[in-house]
């Protein structure tokens, strides 16, 4: 295994584009050093993205948007004293991954192209309209982050590409984002479905939505029907059945010992019903 | 196969290694630099036994390659006492008996002390949660548990 430390996005690229075999990207290690450890995947290539300079930085831009450098830790996301105000169920989500240790390392990025369909801060991700910025050996692009993901394990990022920063969109007036997830423990443990919400009110009806669900499909998805059920409405019971409805119905789940197809499919609506509610309440203020 | 040379602080003395890309810093830590306090459970990040800190932050160090400690400065139980006087955190959890095998013992004081520098008082609650990451086969945790929030007040006392 060869380590490297570029200085530059334009260098990873590079050394990634040139490289044979499998390549690993490393930001906080919580994956690649698990997967690494259990022999599952021993890349031939790793390529530290740390060195970079802002990879650590925490930016709220003049417009209100903000870019999260792809080294950000989860404990950075929740000590900061801004972040969590604008999007406090992003930063909720984060702060669910893994233990103190972890947090102290983990990152939004690692979690996004991980690709596991279980990630807990990607369904929020997708809920608030994120981008990111990705760099190959033909400059920087940006794409939206519900497409990067294509599978459990994959990306559709193409070789020699990377992320090499996260934007989230200003807040703006009457938005509230959530993020609420099941699992059988009460700490420390893999998520049987995610919801992540995001939406803007104007008095009481909402004006805008976006929800996406983990853990019932290959990918985190996008559910626009979902999203639908509740434009229009002041989340009154018949929009929230409407809601729990299409939620279920997005849902395309494994069958395993931590939940089966039916629960999840229930659980599905169910969280997002929750979820909506504090993404609500948080909206109107 | 090529090692890297990396520079580092361990309990502030400056400590140079060798050591494989593959390494973690538990490896280097235990195997090359004889600090076999942090131990291994599990080696995936579970258990919390191998906890250190890395420029004042609580880390896996089997979760770390020993590289990236190039210009860190790294903490590890063999720190926290100083020369025969033990850390408050290690007098209560002698006198609480809040260890019997010991081996999640290091990873528990180097955990509890990052809370205790950052949170001179914290809730029952906190302790738990800010300890979730650290897996004890042996006590229950209530005599930890207790350990630290009496070590807390101790603390607090003495400031
Ligand atoms: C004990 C424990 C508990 C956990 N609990 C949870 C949990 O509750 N919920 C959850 O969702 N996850 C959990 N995880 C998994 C993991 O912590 C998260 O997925 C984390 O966000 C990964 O981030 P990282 O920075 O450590 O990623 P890394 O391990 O550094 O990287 C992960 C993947 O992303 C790729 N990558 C990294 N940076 C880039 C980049 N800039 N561009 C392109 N690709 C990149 C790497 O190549 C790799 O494939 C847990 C892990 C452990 C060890
Ligand atoms: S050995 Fe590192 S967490 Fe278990
Ligand atoms: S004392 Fe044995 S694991 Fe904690």
């Amino acid at each position: 295994m060869q380590y490297h430390t570029p200085a530059t996005f334009e260098d990873a690229a590079k050394i990634a584009f040139d490289a044979q075999g499998i390549t690993r990207f490393l930001a906080g290690g919580t994956d690649v050093l698990v997967q690494l450890r259990s022999d599952l995947v021993e890349p031939d290539t790793l390529i530290d993205v740390k060195k970079i300079e802002g990879t650590n930085n925490i930016t709220k831009n003049a417009d209100g948007s903000w870019t999260l450098g792809v080294a950000v830790s989860g404990a950075e996301m929740s000590e900061h004293p801004e972040l969590g105000n604008d999007w406090p169920g992003l930063v909720e989500a984060m702060d669910l991954i893994g233990s103190t240790q972890v947090q102290g390392r983990a990152t939004l990025t690692g979690n996004l192209c991980n690709g596991s369909p279980a990630a807990d801060s990607v369904p929020v991700m997708f809920a608030t309209g994120a981008t990111v910025s990705v760099t190959g050996p033909d400059g920087t692009r940006e794409v939206a982050v519900e497409d990067i993901p294509a599978g459990p394990g994959k990306t559709n990022l193409a070789k020699g590409e990377l992320v090499s920063a996260i934007h989230i969109p200003p807040r703006g007036q009457g938005g509230g984002d959530a993020y609420l997830r099941f699992i059988p423990r009460t700490e420390m443990d893999i998520a049987v479905v995610g919801c992540g919400v995001n939406l803007r009110v104007d008095g009481d009806t909402i004006t805008e939505a976006r929800i996406a669900l983990g853990a019932v499909a290959p990918t985190v998805v996008l559910v626009p029907d979902a999203a639908a059920a509740i434009v229009g409405t002041k989340l009154d019971d018949a929009a929230l059945d409407a809601l729990a409805a299409a939620a279920s119905a997005a849902c395309n789940p494994i069958d395993d010992k931590r939940g089966t197809v039916e629960f999840r499919t229930h659980v599905a609506g169910v969280l997002a019903k929750r979820a909506a509610k504090i993404a609500y309440d948080r909206a109107k203020g | 196969m090529s090692k890297i040379h990396v520079t580092t602080t361990i309990n502030d003395d400056e400590v140079e290694f060798l050591c494989d890309p593959r390494e973690s810093l538990l490896d280097v830590l235990r195997d090359r630099l004889s600090l076999t306090g942090a131990k291994e459970g599990c080696g995936t990040g579970d258990c919390g036994a191998c906890t250190v800190t890395v420029d004042g932050r609580l880390v896996c160090a089997c979760l770390m390659l020993g590289a990236e400690a190039e210009g860190k400065s790294i903490g590890t139980v063999e720190g926290i006492a100083t020369d025969e006087e033990l850390h408050p955190l290690q007098q209560k959890f002698i006198e609480y008996a809040a260890l019997q095998c010991g081996i999640c013992t290091p990873g528990i004081l180097v955990a509890a002390k990052n809370l205790l520098e950052r949170n001179p008082d914290p809730t029952e609650t906190e302790v738990r949660y800010w300890l979730a990451g650290n897996l004890c086969r042996c006590t229950g945790y209530d005599k930890i548990i207790r350990a630290v929030m009496d070590t807390a007040a101790e603390m607090r006392e003495a400031s």
